[in-house]
C-alpha cells in the first residue's frame, strides 16, 4: 500500500480492500470447486460414461442476479468515491501546472513557481488546474491516490488535501514520448506555517495577478481594452466569473477557458455589439502567460479572490491584494514567446526535461 | 449419394491415406489454396513466428525493466520496444490467433460443411494479413514505433518521431483480414450448416465465434477510420486532431477505443468456445446450461461495443458519462462470471481427465477468473482513478490475455493437434510444459497488480527504486515463461515426424469433426452428415450419424 | 445461355444456396461499410456540434450546383443498376450489359465532377496543410478535412465500383448469367446502391449546411 496522505486515500483504499476480498473470495470458491470436482470426480475407468446433466434454470438466475446485485453495490459505492474525487470543496486553494515534454510547471498565485515539485499546505484543499503545452500528460499522485490527465488546448482540474506532511512521488501518467518515465517529480506537504513561509521567500517576479497584469501591457491588451469601456473592445473589469453575451445571443459565464479561448482564439466568440478585430496571441504567450493573465482578469473582478473559489462562480470576497502594482520582478520575459525554464527564486529541480516543440509544429518523420 | 450408417471404426484408417495435407504438393499448391485447412495452416505458421516476435520485444522490455536505472537501451528505443511488443501481440497474434487458425480449420467441420461460405475470400483475408504485416515489419525495420499501440493524438499525429503512417498503414491493412475472416464466419454460419444441425445444436465454439466475428465486422472498421485520419493528419497535418486548429485529441480516444475495447472480446470470445470444448470432452459432460452459454457469447458482443469510455475515467470527459460507461461495465462482467460457473458446473459429476488440454482449462478458468475480477477494480471509477495507467492495468490485460487468451489457444493446439496433424505429442512432456508455463505466468503478472497499486505508471523506462523488487520478480517469471513456450515448440514439430499416430478420435469427443479421419480429407466429409444429435452428447456410446 | 452447372461451386449444395450465401455475405460487408463511413461522420458530427459557425461558412465555398448535378447523376445510376439487374432476372443478355455500362458512365460522370470540384478547392487553398487559407474561421479547415476525408472515402469506392460494374457488364455481355444465376450482378448492384445513399447522406451534410 502507498503512503495515505490525502483525505481521498484511505476512502480508495477501503474499496481496494473489499474488491480483493471479494477476488479472493471468488477465486478460492472457483478454486476449490473446480478442484473438489478434479479431484472426486477424476476418471476412474477409460470407458466410464457419466449420467448427464440437465442445466438449471435456478441456478443459472442465482448466479446471475448475485453477481449483478454485488456489481450494483460496487459501483455505487465507487461512483460515490468518484464524486469525492471529483467535486472540488469550495473553499479549495488554487495552484497551476503546466505540463510539457517533459517537466511540470506549477505556479501559485502568490507568484512562486516551480518546476517538478510543488509545494502544498496540509490540511487545505488544493485545487489544481491543468493543461498542457504539447501531448496529453496525466498528473499522478500515488499517495494521495488521484490522477488527472493533461490535455493541450483546454484546462482540467482535481483536487486533494494533503493529510500529512512528506515528500511524495509525482508521476507523469500519460505516455508523452522519450522522457515520459522522466516527467517525474515530488509533491511537498508541508505544515501550513511552514508553507506560508515557504510562499513568501520567493520574492520575485510578483504575484501571477502582478505578472498577468504586466503581460496584459507588454502585449498592448491596455490599448483596446480600455477599463473604462471606451475602446473598441470590451472592458475587463469585472468580467471575470460574470454572464456574458455573444453576438450569436448565446450567454456564457467568463471563466478561464473563455479567456483563454479568447486570448488565443479571439474569433471563436465574439462579445455582443463588437468587431471580430481582436488579433490571436498564439505563439506570442505560453500556457503559463495565458493563466497569469486570467489570474489578473480575476484579480480586476470584484467579486472573485483568488484561492477562495472555483472559476465560474461568484462568491463575495476581497480582491487580490497588491493585483493593481506593476510587478517588481526581474522582468525574466515572462510569457513572451517559448516558455522560459524555470522561475526564479523558489526552489527548482534540475529539469530533466528536454526539448519541446511549440504547439503545431511537426516534426520531421511520417 | 448413398445411404448407410456411417460408424467411427470406418474411419479408422491407415496413416497415409489421402487427407488435405498431402492432397497435392508444392509451394504454388499451399499458397494459392482454398482449402480452409491449409489456410489455418499458413495461419498458424505466421501468427507463431509473430507471437515470437512480440516475445521478443517483451524479453527486452523486462530485461530493462530489470534494474530502475534506463541503463540497458535509450528511452526512444524503450517506447519502441514496448509499442511494438503491443502492436505485434495484438494485431498480428492475438487477435488473429483462434479465429485465423482454428475458426478456419473447425468451424466446416464443426457444421457439417465442405469449407466457409468464401473459400477464395479466406485466402485473400491471409495475404492481406501478410501485407498488413509486411507494411508493419517495415516500420518496425525502419526504426520502430514509439507511441504505444494505443496511437493516441497528438503525440501520434504531431510529435512523435517515428513511422507512425507506415505502422498506421500496417494496422489499416490487416484490419481487413480480420472484417473478411468475421464476414466469412458470419455467413457461414447462417448459410452451410448440414441438415439437422440448428443453431442449439451448434457446439459452442462455433457460438462463440459467430459473436466474434460479429464483433470484428462491427469495431474493426471504427479503428480502420481512426487509423487513416491519425495517418492523414500526420502526413498532411489537417489539424483533426490538433487543438491549435480547433481539434479534439479526445475523438481520437473515443474513436480508437470504440474499437479496441470490443477488441479485447474478440481476443477473449473464441478461448472461451475452446474451453467449452475442452471441459465437456474432459469431463465427459454435456456442458451444463448451453443457451446460457451461447447467449452470453452473444451478450458480451452487444455490451462490449457500450463501455469504451471505461479506457478514459480521467481523460477529461464528463463525469456523468464516466459514470454511464462504469455502470455498463459491471453489466458486462455478468456474461463472463455466467460462462465461468457453467464450466464449473459441467464438471459435476463427471468424468474427469487430466489430459493436457485439461490443465490448460484449470489455468484459464483460475486466470480468466482472477484477470476478469479484476476488471471490476477497474470498472469502478473512484478506484481506477488510482489504479489507471499504472501496472495494475497492465497485470490485468496480461491475465485476460495471457492467462485467459493464450492458455485457450493452447489447449486448442493440445487438443486439435492430432486432428490436424494426425499425430500425437507426448503427454509427459506437454503436462510439464504447461505448469512452467502457469508458474512463470504468475510469477511475471501477479506482482504487477502490487507494484501497480504502489504507483508504478506503465510505459517507463525507469522507476523509482522502492518498484525494483517486484520488477524483478517479473521479469524472473517472464523468463520462465518465455522457456515454458519454447517447450511445446519444440515437441510439437518433434510429433510431425515421431509422433505416434492418432487416430479419428483419441480423446473420446463428441463433435462432427472427430468423425472424421486423422488428418482430415480436402472434402471434411465424403457424404454430407444429417445430425440427429444434439452438441456434446456424452451420454450415449457413440453418436449415430446417418449419410444422405 | 449459360449452364448453371458449371457455376455451382463446390462446397455448395446447390445454386439456392449459393445465392442466398453471396447475398448475406454482400450484406454484411455493406454493414462494416456503414461502421467504416460512420466513424468519419461521428467525426464531422463532433465538431459540427462545436463550431457550428464555422462550418456553415466553409458549406457555403462548396459548389452546391454541381453538388446537385452530382446527386441526379448518381440517383439515375442506380436507377440503371436496378433495371440492368431485372434484366439479368430475366435473361435479356445486351439489355443488361447496356444498363451495366450506362451505370459506369454515370459512374465515370460524377467522378469526373468530383475531379473538377477538388480542382477548384486545390486553387482557392482550401485544401487542408500547411497551404491552407481560408477568409473565416480558423475551425474551418477542420469541415474541410472532413469534406475532403468524406468525399475521397466515397470517390474511392465510387471508382471501385466502376471497375466491378465494368467486369459485370463484360461477363454480362459475354453471356454468363441468366435467370437461373444472376447473383453477382444482384451484389453489385447491392453495393452500387449503397455507395449511392452514402452520397444521399454526404450531399446534405456538406453541401446544404445553413442554407436556405
Amino acid at each position: 500500500m502507498p503512503d495515505q496522505a490525502s483525505t481521498i486515500s484511505s476512502e480508495v483504499d477501503l474499496l481496494y480492500a473489499f474488491l480483493v476480498g471479494m477476488t479472493l473470495f471468488f477465486v478460492g470458491l472457483i478454486f476449490l470447486m473446480v478442484a473438489i470436482f478434479a479431484i472426486r470426480y477424476r476418471r476412474r475407468s477409460s470407458d466410464e460414461i457419466p449420467r448427464p446433466n440437465f442445466g438449471s434454470l435456478r441456478l443459472e438466475i442465482v448466479w446471475s442476479v448475485i453477481p449483478l446485485l454485488i456489481s450494483v453495490g460496487i459501483f455505487i459505492w465507487s461512483a460515490s468515491v468518484f464524486f469525492d474525487i471529483q467535486r472540488v470543496p469550495a473553499n479549495a486553494m488554487q495552484v497551476y501546472g503546466v505540463g510539457k515534454q517533459w517537466m511540470w510547471k506549477f505556479q501559485h498565485p502568490e507568484g512562486n513557481r516551480e518546476i517538478n515539485e510543488l509545494h502544498v499546505p496540509a490540511g487545505r484543499p488544493v485545487k489544481i488546474t491543468l493543461t498542457s503545452e504539447d501531448v496529453i500528460h496525466s498528473f499522478f499522485v500515488p499517495a494521495f491516490r488521484i490522477k488527472q490527465d493533461a490535455l493541450p488546448g483546454r484546462y482540467t482540474t482535481t483536487w486533494f488535501q494533503a493529510t500529512k506532511p512528506g515528500t511524495y512521488h509525482l508521476f507523469c501518467a500519460e505516455y508523452c514520448g522519450t522522457q515520459h518515465s522522466g516527467m517525474r517529480g515530488s509533491v511537498v506537504v508541508m505544515e501550513p506555517a511552514q508553507y506560508e513561509a515557504w510562499l513568501s521567500g520567493d520574492a520575485s517576479g510578483g504575484s501571477m495577478a502582478a505578472r498577468g497584469e504586466k503581460l496584459f501591457n507588454q502585449l498592448g491588451c491596455v490599448t483596446c481594452h480600455l477599463p473604462d469601456g471606451s475602446g473598441r473592445c470590451p472592458s475587463l473589469v469585472n468580467v471575470y466569473g460574470k454572464s456574458v453575451k455573444l453576438i450569436t445571443g448565446e450567454e456564457l459565464v467568463a471563466n478561464d477557458e473563455y479567456i483563454r479561448e479568447s486570448v488565443l482564439h479571439p474569433n471563436a466568440k465574439i462579445v455582443d455589439a463588437y468587431q471580430p478585430i481582436m488579433p490571436t496571441y498564439q505563439g506570442q504567450v505560453s500556457e503559463e502567460g495565458v493563466l497569469q493573465l486570467i489570474a489578473y482578469i480575476k484579480s480586476i473582478s470584484s467579486q472573485v479572490t483568488e484561492g477562495t473559489a472555483a472559476p465560474g462562480t461568484t462568491t463575495p470576497g476581497t480582491a487580490l491584494p497588491g493585483a493593481t502594482t506593476p510587478g517588481a520582478g526581474t522582468g525574466t520575459g515572462t510569457g513572451t514567446g517559448p516558455t522560459p525554464p524555470g522561475g526564479a527564486g523558489s526552489t527548482n529541480q534540475s529539469t530533466p526535461g528536454g526539448a519541446s516543440a511549440p504547439n503545431g509544429i511537426n516534426r520531421s518523420g511520417q | 449419394m448413398s445411404t448407410g450408417t456411417l460408424r467411427t471404426e470406418d474411419h479408422l484408417v491407415e496413416p497415409g491415406h489421402l487427407n488435405y495435407i498431402n492432397n497435392g504438393y508444392g509451394l504454388k499448391s499451399w499458397l494459392l489454396t482454398i482449402d480452409h485447412k491449409r489456410i489455418a495452416l499458413l495461419y498458424l505458421i505466421s501468427i507463431t513466428t509473430f507471437f515470437f516476435l512480440g516475445g521478443f520485444f517483451a524479453l527486452l522490455i523486462r530485461l530493462e525493466l530489470l534494474t530502475p536505472a534506463g541503463d540497458l537501451m535509450e528511452a526512444d528505443m524503450y517506447n519502441r520496444m514496448f509499442t511494438m511488443h503491443g502492436m505485434v501481440m495484438i494485431f498480428f497474434f492475438l487477435i488473429p490467433s483462434i479465429p485465423a487458425v482454428f475458426g478456419n480449420f473447425l468451424i466446416p467441420m464443426m457444421i457439417g460443411a465442405r469449407d466457409l461460405a468464401f473459400p477464395r475470400i479466406n485466402l485473400l483475408s491471409w495475404y492481406i494479413f501478410i501485407a498488413g504485416a509486411l507494411f508493419t515489419m517495415a516500420a518496425v525495420v525502419l526504426g520502430g514505433v514509439d507511441t504505444g499501440w494505443t496511437f493516441y493524438t497528438p503525440f501520434s499525429s504531431t510529435y512523435s518521431n517515428s513511422n507512425v503512417a507506415l505502422a498506421a498503414v500496417g494496422v489499416f491493412i490487416t484490419g481487413f483480414s480480420s472484417i473478411l475472416t468475421g464476414l466469412n464466419f458470419i455467413v457461414t454460419i447462417h448459410k452451410m450448416r448440414a441438415p439437422g444441425m440448428t443453431w442449439f445444436r451448434m457446439p459452442l465454439f462455433v457460438w462463440a465465434h459467430y459473436a466474434t466475428s460479429l464483433i470484428m465486422v462491427l469495431g474493426t472498421p471504427v479503428l480502420a477510420i481512426s487509423i487513416v485520419l491519425v495517418a492523414l493528419e500526420r502526413l498532411f497535418r489537417i489539424g483533426i486532431f490538433d487543438p491549435a486548429l480547433g481539434g479534439d485529441p479526445l475523438l481520437f480516444q473515443h474513436l480508437f477505443w470504440y474499437y479496441s475495447h470490443p477488441a479485447v472480446y474478440i481476443m477473449i470470445l473464441p478461448a472461451m468456445g475452446v474451453i467449452s470444448e475442452l471441459v465437456t470432452c474432459f469431463s465427459r459432460k454435456r456442458i451444463f446450461g448451453y443457451t446460457f452459454v451461447a447467449f452470453s457469447s452473444l451478450a458480451i458482443a452487444v455490451y462490449g461495443f457500450l463501455v469504451w469510455g471505461h479506457h478514459m475515467f480521467v481523460s477529461g470527459q464528463s463525469v456523468y458519462a464516466s459514470l454511464l460507461f462504469s455502470a455498463l461495465s459491471f453489466l458486462v462482467a455478468i456474461p463472463s462470471a455466467i460462462k465461468v460457473f457453467n464450466w464449473t458446473a459441467t464438471m459435476y459429476k463427471g468424468s474427469i481427465s487430466y489430459d493436457t488440454p485439461m490443465l490448460y482449462v484449470f489455468g484459464f478458468i483460475g486466470l480468466f477468473t482472477i484477470g476478469g475480477l479484476t476488471g471490476l477494480f477497474l470498472a469502478s471509477t473512484g478506484l481506477d482513478v488510482h489504479v489507471h495507467d499504472t501496472y495494475f492495468i497492465v497485470a490485468h490485460f496480461h491475465y485476460i490475455m495471457v492467462g485467459g487468451a493464450i492458455m485457450g489457444y493452447l489447449g486448442a493446439i493440445h487438443f486439435w493437434w492430432p486432428k490436424i496433424t494426425g499425430r500425437l505429442y507426448p503427454e509427459g512432456w506437454s503436462k510439464f510444459a504447461t505448469l512452467v508455463i502457469f508458474v512463470g505466468f504468475n510469477l511475471t503478472f501477479f506482482p504487477q497488480f502490487l507494484v501497480g497499486y504502489l504507483g508504478m505508471p506503465r510505459r517507463y523506462h525507469a522507476y523509482p527504486d522502492e518498484f525494483q523488487v517486484y520488477n524483478v520478480m517479473s521479469t524472473a517469471g517472464a523468463s520462465i515463461l518465455g522457456f515454458g513456450y519454447l517447450i511445446p515448440m519444440i515437441y510439437l514439430v518433434w510429433s510431425l515426424k515421431y509422433g505416434a499416430v492418432a487416430g479419428p478420435n483419441p480423446w473420446g469427443a463428441a463433435g462432427l469433426e472427430w468423425k472424421t479421419p486423422s488428418p482430415p480429407p480436402t472434402e471434411n466429409f465424403p457424404v454430407t452428415p444429417i445430425v440427429t444429435e444434439e452438441a456434446y452428447s456424452y451420454s450415449k456410446q457413440e453418436a449415430e450419424v446417418v449419410g444422405q | 445461355m449459360s449452364d448453371s452447372e458449371h457455376v455451382l461451386q463446390h462446397h455448395f449444395d446447390d445454386l439456392k444456396q449459393q445465392h442466398e450465401a453471396s447475398t448475406l455475405g454482400m450484406w454484411a460487408f455493406l454493414i462494416t461499410e456503414v461502421l467504416f463511413f460512420g466513424g468519419l461522420f461521428a467525426g464531422y458530427a463532433q465538431y459540427r456540434i462545436r463550431y457550428p459557425g464555422a462550418y456553415a461558412a466553409a458549406s457555403h465555398h462548396l459548389d452546391i450546383t454541381l453538388g446537385a448535378i452530382n446527386t441526379a447523376v448518381l440517383i439515375a445510376s442506380s436507377l440503371t443498376m436496378a433495371l440492368a439487374v431485372r434484366g439479368a432476372q430475366t435473361g435479356r443478355r445486351k439489355a443488361t450489359a447496356g444498363l451495366l455500362m450506362s451505370t459506369v458512365a454515370l459512374g465515370l460522370v460524377f467522378l469526373g465532377i468530383k475531379a473538377v470540384e477538388y480542382s477548384h478547392k486545390f486553387h482557392e487553398h482550401l485544401v487542408p496543410g500547411p497551404s491552407f487559407s481560408f477568409d473565416g474561421p480558423r475551425e474551418s479547415q477542420l469541415f474541410f478535412s472532413f469534406y475532403f476525408a468524406m468525399t475521397g472515402m466515397h470517390a474511392l469506392h465510387m471508382i471501385i465500383g466502376v471497375v466491378l460494374v465494368t467486369i459485370i457488364a463484360w461477363f454480362a455481355w459475354r453471356g454468363r448469367y441468366s435467370p437461373e444465376y444472376f447473383s453477382p450482378v444482384e451484389v453489385t448492384g447491392l453495393y452500387w446502391h449503397f455507395v449511392d445513399i452514402v452520397w444521399i447522406f454526404l450531399f446534405p451534410m456538406l453541401y446544404l449546411i445553413g442554407r436556405h
